[in-house]
């Protein structure tokens, strides 16, 4: 080596620079948040294609979900979005207090998000409208109702899939913010974990119309 | 924008350097839990090799079968007791689970991770000037997810009914009955996906952020294009095939009906099912990642030979910028024809038109590759050594596979070959001929750089000529059975009359296979010899630059050290500066891409 190693302590071996490490990490997660998409987009088209085939149906069965819980969980999940906003600021002016209160608020948010979803998971239970042995849903259109629960609970239950992880991974950041891990010159897992959360939220935005309201305010609902 | 960084050459070496990664002291955490980049594209190697044997083995299986049929297979019984209880004869259930675990092996398990993950993984940060992978954890846990689905998959052997039995595609709704292999390949399946995902993540950031200075993407080496096009194409396209299996894995265990249609009637009875599903859906989700994965086996196979072919024909590649936009090109376009695979599947006529047009537009940046490569050839100073050899070889038959590609692309014609020998024949000649040739190229290539030994050269000969003429003798004749009529995943084609006719010809098949079988252990002497000689320090040393060729990874030591380089490279000019204007004014036959 024809200079000192200097170490960079916030640095990785694999990279030269602050900037080339926090691009890097940066573009990882959008290429990440990419192939989600793809993931989605999988069973949005599933959605789609059986929207065309059962319209009917559909919206019949929308009517059974929760709009007011929906809503709730809708607004819960958008103010968690700040609150994590905030703290990906908080970490970047190393406003130490300020970065733990928004990681432990999103941190609530999620959870109450998790927990309205349980209450209407256990409704649909109640109400017999779980897809499978215990499906007791009486109407003409029986079997196309049921196929419109089995997305919803895959598309919910795989977006409630990522909330947990973002919890545990938004946990995990807590800690290492309560330990001051984070500030001004390094603070990529706030800020990529911040990209992380904000893609779950709009994907609720896309499913809360679509499987809550499709059946409402469209043209020839009940 | 492409020459931005190109000036930026001094300015970052004053910036405090980080810390250098040491190579652990203790053999297991240096092999085998290893982060460096390196071996864990060893580890890939190994495995696919090994994955490589066992589905060849699975194919010479098939072999016996369509060349004698219904007679007892020697030893049979004594290997797999469990599998073969009717007195070692292959059983028709046994057969559809030799030709699924073949497909599925070979694809997502030989081709895909040898191509992308054992030499693209080795490649990527050495030819970009990197120290490691920008995520070396990601990329370590990549090879883990890979090994524990390998493992599932050849565990599903041995569960009761055995491997899956529904093809590589597993077409709902058969692959949503069936016994328990079918979930064990489903979940195999996912974690060669997220492997794939994990890995392609790591690449495409590593050359995107992590080229050294001086690398411009006008100067990357077009193994470095065809990962970054490959790495984008297993990115978008492997999340539609994860959303697809788990929907498949639902329908099998959770009772919903995504790929079940209403009123199915399986053995004379009506299923409990709701149904209501659609089976076509799990045939668009499933050929919207499986035809970019044709794309994905055999892409990085063509940015190598770009590489190695001037380093052998002793000139500059020809067309570097039309290469590398052709190559973006098929990326792009190779989402855009999955539907060719489904013209017998219903659909829409004027969808049909369409995917058949963007078919055979494909073909158009594939022939301008190829063309590339004959103009570099022409006029060139060949070295005719096994790698070039190799090349040459997968050049011939690549345009074989091409044409008969663009025969199936025309819809007409495919409604008539469609699902017969002829697909069979024109898949082999692409990833066999194609991308394995490729990878037999790459790997007598760039093994004195892995492991600072060179392959014995007379044995690479002859596996080369005995490989390149068994080849043909096994493939070529599956064309006209095809056009005779003898349908693909067929499992005793004596019992028609007009493949009775044909059955010499398949004899004929079965003999050349194992002839071609044969040969391959030429090979894998060669490189267990070469293995055991780096191991002992004996044999032909590689030194550092056996090729002579002007990449980075070949101006550091063979094998490279932890971090790849002792020195970061400045790189000044382009990849592949053989006999070129400025190598003649400086007096040199060639000019390596960081000598000022």
């Amino acid at each position: 080596m024809s200079h000192p190693e200097r170490a960079n302590p916030y640095v990785s071996h694999q990279f030269e620079t602050a900037t080339q490490q926090r691009e890097a990490s940066i573009l990882g997660m959008w290429i990440f948040l990419a192939t989600e998409i793809m993931f989605f987009g999988g069973l949005f088209l599933a959605y789609t294609i059986y929207y065309n085939m059962y319209t009917d149906a559909f919206k019949e069965a929308s009517q059974h979900l929760d709009v007011m819980l929906g809503g709730i969980n809708t607004g819960v999940l958008i103010t968690s979005s700040l609150t994590m906003a905030m703290a990906v600021w908080a970490a970047q002016t190393s406003r130490q207090k300020l970065l733990v209160l928004f990681l432990s608020l999103t941190l609530v948010l999620a959870f109450v998000f998790l927990g309205v979803k349980a209450v209407e998971y256990m409704h649909k239970f109640h109400d017999g409208l779980v897809p499978g042995a215990l499906f007791t849903y009486d109407s003409p259109r029986r079997d196309q109702v049921q196929l419109f629960f089995f997305i919803y609970f895959v598309m919910t239950g795989l977006h409630g899939v990522h909330i947990l992880i973002g919890i545990g991974v938004i946990a995990a950041i807590l800690v290492m913010a309560i330990k001051g891990k984070f500030h001004a010159q390094y603070n990529n897992p706030v800020d990529v974990t911040g990209l992380y959360w904000h893609f779950v939220d709009v994907i609720w935005i896309f499913l809360f119309p679509l499987l809550y309201l499709i059946g409402r305010y469209l043209p020839g609902a009940h | 924008m492409i020459s931005s960084q190109a000036d930026a050459t001094t300015a970052d070496r004053s910036i405090p350097a980080a810390p250098r990664l040491r190579a652990p002291r203790r053999a297991l955490w240096r092999y085998v839990f290893t982060t460096d980049h390196k071996i864990v594209a060893l580890q890939y190697l190994f495995g696919t090799l090994a994955f490589l044997f066992f589905g060849a083995c699975l194919a010479m299986l098939m072999r016996w079968q369509l060349g004698w049929p219904m007679q007892r297979v020697p030893g049979l019984g004594r290997v797999l007791p469990a599998l073969s209880s009717q007195g070692g004869i292959i059983t028709p259930e046994l057969y559809s689970s030799v030709f699924s675990l073949h497909g599925t092996i070979m694809v997502y398990f030989v081709v895909i991770p040898l191509a992308v993950n054992a030499l693209g993984g080795y490649l990527v940060p050495l030819m970009v000037g990197a120290r490691n992978m920008t995520f070396p954890l990601l990329n370590a846990l990549s090879f883990w997810a890979y090994a524990v689905g390998g493992t599932i998959l050849l565990g599903s052997m041995f569960t009761e009914g055995g491997a899956a039995a529904a093809g590589w595609t597993a077409y709902a709704p058969l692959a949503a009955l069936g016994t328990s292999g079918q979930d064990w390949w489903i979940i195999a399946l996912l974690l060669a996906g997220a492997s794939g995902i994990m890995s392609t993540l790591c690449y495409v950031t590593t050359i995107v952020n992590g080229r050294a200075a001086g690398m411009t993407l006008g100067r990357l080496p077009m193994t470095a294009w065809a990962m970054l096009a490959t790495s984008g194409l297993t990115l978008l396209a492997v999340p539609a095939l994860t959303v697809a299996l788990l929907l498949l894995l639902f329908d099998r265990n959770f009772g919903t009906s995504f790929f079940m249609p209403s009123n199915m009637i399986v053995s004379g009875e009506r299923l409990a099912n709701p149904g209501g599903g659609q089976p076509l859906l799990w045939q668009h989700l499933f050929w919207f990642y499986a035809h970019p994965a044709v794309y994905i086996m055999i892409m990085p196979g063509m940015g190598m030979v770009s590489d190695m072919l001037p380093a052998f024909a002793r000139k500059p590649l020809f067309g570097y910028k039309s290469t590398a936009l052709a190559t973006c090109s098929i990326a792009f376009l190779g989402f855009l024809v999955w539907g060719h695979h489904m013209f017998q599947s219903g659909m829409n006529p004027y969808l049909g038109t369409t995917f058949m047009i963007s078919t055979m537009a494909i073909a158009a940046p594939s022939a301008l590759e190829v063309f590339n490569w004959l103009a570099t050839l022409w006029r060139g100073s060949l070295r005719l050594v096994t790698p070039m050899l190799f090349i040459l070889g997968f050049l011939s038959l690549f345009v074989i596979g091409g044409l008969s590609g663009v025969f199936m692309a025309s819809t007409p014609v495919d409604i008539y070959v469609h699902d017969t020998y002829f697909v069979v024949a024109h898949l082999h000649y692409i990833v066999f001929g194609g991308s394995m040739f490729a990878m037999f190229a790459a790997i007598y290539f760039w093994f004195p750089k892995m492991f600072g030994v060179l392959l014995g050269e007379t044995l690479g000969r002859w596996h080369f000529g005995l490989t390149y003429v068994l080849f043909n003798l096994t493939f070529f004749p599956m064309h006209m059975l095809g056009v005779g009529g003898m349908q693909r995943r067929i499992y005793d084609p004596t019992i028609f009359p007009h493949l009775a006719a044909m059955q010499p010809v398949n004899v004929w098949i079965s003999v050349s296979a194992y002839a071609l079988f044969v040969a391959q252990l030429v090979f894998a002497y060669n490189f267990v010899r070469g293995l055991w000689r780096a191991h002992q320090g004996t044999g032909p040393r590689a030194g550092d630059n056996p090729w002579e060729a002007n990449t980075l990874e070949w101006q550091t030591t063979s094998p490279p050290p932890e971090g790849n380089f002792v020195e970061r490279p400045i790189v000044v000019r382009g990849p592949h500066e053989y006999g070129s204007p400025e190598c003649d004014a400086k007096g040199v036959e060639h000019l390596p891409q960081n000598v000022a």
